[in-house]
């Protein structure tokens, strides 16, 4: 699809494998595990790009490609048009004010050692910024308002916080240097149910006042649903379908999709029983996977020239682009999702 | 449905930790009972108490420390007062427990097979053959493939997945009675989940067992549960069959809960309701009705009142412990169904000083202090 808007990245024909060694002083590579293999997508200004999958799947590799905490090997991210896989130094320092990031765990995310007011701090320290003492400290304590903490327990530590508050200091701490792009790494699936509502809430409202464009990793389907404009799924290492939230919960493409639609538990034991479809087995190793179509192995349509000829990421209609030769038709989606997701299907 | 018939029934179970902070109430006066072929669905955020009753009920609390009262009958034994080796008879032969993760809960270093055989061999007066036959039909049973092979596989040559099979295999070793499911499918990814919830289902039908499945998804246990209980601080504060706590919930904490989670069958737009705060401590916990500080329609009384697990009038088998009176608690879900904020709702109970609420807490006011 051709989303409107400008894209803020793009990331073009992105490979990551991680080398499998044999032997401790002469160490040959056996093989490699193909975190990620080769995907191509845009993040458009100003939107939020859900990317789900199962573990393993290769959705935090992409993630931290996009921010170059990894180095890839092969392909291409830019941001705001211009290649950054080879940025070095200053440049990639520079860049790296853009781009920040959110993590899973919040309670090793955090320096048990520092204040909160110093952790918050940081961002501004290594860059060189509001230098001045007194400044500093309120543009902190700023921030400390803005993501729902108290400014007074700008002296406190880590410890004297719960999990949802630490989550909201990660916060504090990647927006202090007003970045374009926020890449949140499954932000509220270590939180308690009460709390995550509370963050997913504060995310939102953040992403519309300041106008970020967010990756947002999680596997948790409704909370994707709930915070996306736009959701890709991936399946060992590679994108399987990309579309506009309501194309995509309304009516998925491809099987995959369907069955991880189909598996999430719905809270009410009335609309519960709906079809269930049942994948068989385990996802398969990134180091060995199937060859062309990758979900061919547990794929309830697949025919003979699925493992033969690798589908091509291709436009469904209805803003989805899909990778499949047989997609699921209006009545096979319909079958595996909870019946308020159809009747809103676009 | 009387008491008779339950396989397992608890009857105001308390039990204490006695650290160097304080006593811990973890679980604090908790009564429920299962039949033969049910399944109940124990549903609590962290430091609610549900792993600790349920891992009381096969004596793995016991310890210097801890102070446990009230009665878990089984089959009409008390377990409580069961010595060690007796108690160790029915763990793993007429109750069965699974827990969270399958990889801490295998040991590393034994094959899978022989970890079942042991779990045949400790209840069983069988050869080992026999056992290692009963492993490999175990393996099958839940749908581990290839089960000839896999017995002989080490646990780290499994995947997630096929650890909690095989974490159930053990567990169902013995054709227990009961069968404990502590948060069996956290660690899993939802297809994984989804196939593990099917056989959970598949193998109580066949099986004819009780389950207990302990949890803090909502979606898991509306696909299983045929009742529900609600922990809260260590209490059950809400307790109904399936459809009716969904239905028709009672309790501001359920409420919370249903709409603080985003879902795939409301619309987006909705936005979510966070229950504000956090959960309590459990060792200074808040007086009158815990859930008090938390809760968006509290009134002066239930700072003070400690509200009991009563029935819902007009809605059988239905317990909620909330001091709001019920025809309000009706107009508040309905409202909250409705897409209206707690903060509006919340007129509802200031509007109406409710005399005979306020009335009845002046008497109680010692028993709660």
């Amino acid at each position: 699809m051709t989303p409107a808007g400008k894209p803020l990245v793009e990331v073009r024909n992105l490979v990551k494998h991680f080398p499998i060694t044999r032997g401790v002083i002469r160490q040959k590579k056996v093989g490699a595990v193909k975190a990620v293999d080769d995907v191509t997508f845009d993040v458009i200004s100003g939107e939020t790009l859900g990317i789900v999958g199962e573990t393993g799947c290769g959705k935090s590799t992409t993630a931290r490609l996009i921010v170059r905490l990894l180095e890839a090997t092969s392909g291409e991210v830019r941001f705001e048009g211009e290649d950054i896989t080879k940025k070095k130094g200053a440049e990639l320092k520079a860049l790296r004010r853009e781009m920040q990031m959110i993590f899973q765990d919040p309670y090793s995310s955090l320096n048990p050692r520092k204040t909160i007011g110093s952790i918050i701090a940081e961002p501004y320290a290594i860059h060189g910024l509001e230098k001045g003492e007194g400044a500093r400290k309120k543009r902190v304590q700023d921030l400390m308002d803005m993501v729902g903490l108290n400014p007074e327990h700008y002296n406190r530590y880590p410890h004297e916080f719960s999990g949802g508050q630490r989550q909201r200091i990660g916060v504090a701490r990647a927006l202090a240097l007003e970045p374009k792009l926020l890449v949140a790494d499954e932000p509220v699936s270590a939180l308690d149910v009460s709390i995550q509502a509370q963050v997913l809430n504060m995310l939102r409202r953040l992403q519309a006042d300041l106008g970020l464009t967010v990756i947002f990793i999680a596997h948790d389907l409704s909370v994707v649903r709930h915070m996306c404009d736009r959701v890709a799924v991936m399946y060992i290492g590679k994108i399987v379908e990309l579309a506009p939230g309501e194309s995509l919960y309304g009516f998925p493409r491809h099987p995959y999709t369907g069955a991880l639609l189909s598996a999430v538990p719905v809270p009410d034991p009335v609309g519960a029983h709906r079809k269930r479809e049942l994948l068989t087995g385990d996802v398969p190793s990134p180091a060995n996977p199937p060859s062309a179509c990758r979900f061919h192995t547990r794929c309830p349509k697949a025919q003979h020239i699925c493992s033969e000829t690798e589908p091509p990421l291709v436009d469904k209609g209805g803003g989805t682009v899909a990778a499949c030769h047989y997609p699921l038709t209006r009545e096979e989606a319909d079958s595996r999702l909870p019946a308020a997701l159809t009747a809103a299907a676009p | 449905m009387s008491a008779r018939e339950s396989l397992l029934e608890v009857d105001n179970l308390k039990v204490e930790f006695h650290t160097d902070d304080g006593v811990v109430y973890a679980v604090d006066g908790v009564s429920y009972s299962i039949r033969p072929g049910t399944t109940l669905g124990i549903v609590g955020e962290s430091g609610s108490g549900k792993s600790v009753s349920a891992l009381t009920t096969l004596g793995l609390t016991r310890g210097k420390r801890t102070r446990v009262s009230g009665r878990i009958l089984f089959e009409g034994r008390d377990l409580l007062t069961l010595p060690d080796d007796e108690l160790r008879e029915i763990r793993g032969d007429d109750i069965a427990m699974i827990f969270q993760d399958p990889l801490s809960s295998l040991h590393p270093f034994y094959k899978v097979g022989y970890q079942l055989m042991e779990a045949v061999l400790m209840h069983r007066s069988v050869s080992k053959a026999a056992a290692r036959d009963r492993a490999i039909d175990l393996l099958e049973l839940v749908g581990i493939p290839d089960p000839h092979r896999r017995v002989d596989s080490y646990p780290h040559e499994f995947s997630g997945g096929m650890r909690q099979r095989a974490m159930i295999a053990m567990a169902l070793a013995n054709e227990p009675k009961l069968l404990i499911a502590d948060e069996p499918t956290t660690a899993l990814d939802v297809t994984v989940q989804a196939q593990i919830l099917a056989l959970l289902e598949d193998l109580q039908q066949r099986l004819g067992m009780a389950v207990i499945i302990i949890t803090h998804d909502l979606g898991v246990v509306a696909e299983i549960a045929d009742e529900i209980a609600v922990m809260y601080a260590g209490r059950i504060i809400e307790h109904a069959s399936s459809e009716r706590i969904f239905a028709t919930p009672q309790h501001p904490y359920t409420w919370g809960l249903l709409k603080s989670i985003p879902r795939l069958d409301t619309p987006r737009s909705e936005d979510l309701v966070p229950i504000s705060g956090r959960p309590p401590s459990l060792i200074n916990r808040p007086s009158g009705c815990h859930f008090h500080p938390r809760c968006p329609y509290v009134r002066d009384g239930h700072k003070r009142v400690d509200p009991k697990l009563e029935p819902v009038p007009g809605e059988f088998g239905h317990e909620v412990a909330c001091l709001l009176p019920a025809p309000l608690r009706k107009q508040i879900w309905q409202g909250l169904q409705a897409g209206r904020t707690p903060d509006e709702l919340r007129r509802l109970v200031d509007d109406k000083p409710a005399p005979e609420a306020v009335a009845a807490a002046q008497p109680a006011d010692e028993a709660g202090a």
